[in-house]
């Protein structure tokens, strides 16, 4: 770097620079003619228009430094004929013309389609970075959000009234055993306490404690096909979604009846809410009523179905 | 090629002149990949602003303390489904073109025009000086004067960065590392805001830069060529 620095101010000094206040045309010839003596010697110089920018800057100027001539290559690169040179920038201008093709999410007829494109493959290549053996990171007891301070997300009331004696989750779709099960049966399989964290849709986080069993033990008491693509849910408001098979058997998914330690509230989804850690909070619906294994989606979920994403894994 | 000073010549009645030089100075895929990019970008912010207004917040959600209100008409998606539509579409557009420019100018060798290196450092200071009219102009050897390179490495560093605390904040368990390296989702998803800020700066005194240099400069992303350049 330091050498190129110096050389423009020994040439100019060696070629005596011509002063600030010189004639533009001449100082023109004065750093043009390099090149053109090596390119082509014979022709006569002839330079009315020396059109380069530098010369409008003026006295302020370190002085029109010759390392143009110096830097550039004319051996490889002759001159160019001005229609040629202009032919050329056209066609370099067409080369960059594929960039008008976003355009095309600017016009309402597509652009639907082409964010939903869009959305679609973001959620096949969340697919395929969902790992079944890696787990969410869990936190100690002192990290945990305090109760109070859980937010309580409702899509529409934050008790639907769900009578608890009568309460039943209605199983049906690709499963041995369809029917109705009591809470006591789920509450029956193997228990597990997480301190995960439940991340919102809308940005915000907090650290929960969550208890219950094991939606791939459930799976399995039921007898269903986990070779099936899905599993949907039904909630007591209405609310309804859906989990890929892979997530479902994740061993971090819990048919959650416990939050805290104690048994679920009403508010949280009493008395059987999904919890999946691997998903944000609208994945994890509350007042559950029906599972249903399945291989066909002819809803995805209430918010998936109003446009966003489908596979939403974390 | 790039860098290589031509001249432009009129044959008339036999004689040919000099009218102008140029230099090749931007090759067809940074000129892609920067328009491109810069369209992506550009949805990027609004969508992303559009999500941030969903939870304008950094802290608890009990009790919620907004950071700003920031307008809507300022933001691209309407609501916060369709701002992550846009987002989680372009996002591919933004890291694709990302790479592709990233990939080109190693195996190019094309990186030396712009990767900001020891050499350049002491051409920073005299480049500040002259940009607040406070020294004379530093000769133009170059496509890239030292700090436009230290100005543009730090942009790509930059853009690197908002792609890594995006995917922190997008997979926080499948790339919980990446997430745990920033301190943690919720760190994650301050850097992600803090780097769009950052590129916006970048992007302002661009677009400033863009504007005082002239038609000449402009037009050399689009056709590659510079026309007269100053060294």
């Amino acid at each position: 770097m330091e050498p190129k620095d110096d050389k423009p101010r020994t040439d100019a000094a060696a070629s005596g620079e011509p002063a600030p206040g010189k004639a533009q045309g001449e100082a023109g010839a004065d750093r043009v003619k390099p090149v053109e003596a090596e390119v082509a010697e014979a022709k006569p110089l002839r330079l009315e228009k020396p059109t380069t920018t530098r010369w409008k800057i003026g006295p302020a100027t370190t002085g029109p430094a010759t390392t143009g001539p110096a830097k550039s290559n004319p051996a490889k690169t002759g001159p160019i004929d001005q229609r040629k040179f202009a032919q050329m920038s056209r066609r370099e201008l067409l080369k960059i013309s594929p960039v008008l093709a976003l355009g095309a999410f600017a016009i309402p007829r597509f652009q639907e389609s082409l964010l939903k494109k869009g959305l679609g493959f973001s959620d096949w290549a969340s697919a395929r970075l969902f790992r079944q053996g890696h787990l969410a990171p869990t936190f100690s007891d002192t990290e945990l959000t305090p109760f109070e301070k859980f937010p309580i997300n409702g899509y529409d009331v934050a008790d639907p009234g769900v009578i608890f004696e009568s309460w039943t989750l209605t199983v049906t779709g690709l499963v041995r055993k369809p029917g109705d099960y009591k809470l006591e049966q789920i509450q029956a399989l193997q228990p597990y306490r997480q301190n995960t964290r439940h991340i919102c849709v809308e940005g915000w986080d907090v650290i929960g404690r969550f208890g219950g069993a094991r939606l791939s033990d459930f799976l399995n008491m039921i007898g269903a096909d986990t070779k099936a693509r899905f599993i949907t849910v039904a909630c007591a408001d209405d609310y309804y979604e859906s989990l890929d098979m892979a997530t479902a058997l994740h061993p971090q998914t819990l048919l959650c009846y416990e939050m805290y330690d104690r048994p679920l509230t009403r508010e949280h989804g009493a008395p059987l809410r999904l919890n999946v850690p691997t998903k944000v909070g609208y994945k994890q619906p509350k007042y559950l009523t029906d599972l249903k294994v399945t291989n066909v989606l002819d809803k995805v979920g209430y918010w998936e179905d109003q446009g966003y994403s489908s596979f939403y894994g974390l | 090629m790039s860098g290589a000073v031509v001249e432009i010549t009129r044959t008339k009645e036999g004689e040919t002149d000099t009218v102008a030089r140029a230099a090749y100075e931007h090759p067809l895929p940074v000129r892609l990949c920067h328009w491109l990019n810069a369209i992506s970008l550009f949805v990027m912010v609004g969508s992303g602003l559009q999500i941030f207004r969903a939870f304008p917040s950094f802290g608890a959600k009990i009790p919620q303390k907004d950071l700003i209100d920031w307008p809507k008409s300022f933001a691209i998606g309407g609501w916060l489904g369709g701002a992550l539509q846009w987002h989680l579409t372009f996002m591919w557009i933004y890291v694709a073109t990302g790479l592709i420019y990233l990939g080109y100018q190693i195996f190019s060798g094309n990186y030396r025009q712009v990767l900001f290196t020891r050499c350049d450092l002491p051409g920073v200071w005299p480049m500040v000086k002259h940009y607040f009219f406070f020294g004379p102009k530093p000769p133009v050897t170059e496509a890239y004067n030292p700090l436009q390179k230290q100005a543009y490495t730090t942009a790509i560093g930059l853009g690197v960065i908002s792609v890594l605390t995006g995917f922190a904040v997008w997979k926080p368990v499948q790339f919980s590392w990446l997430a745990w390296l920033m301190g943690g989702f919720h760190w994650a998803r301050i850097w992600h805001f803090v780097t769009m800020w950052a590129i916006l700066g970048f992007v302002f005194g661009h677009l400033i830069m863009v504007a005082l240099h002239g038609w000449s400069n402009f037009v050399s992303m689009l056709t590659g060529w510079k026309k007269n350049p100053e060294y």
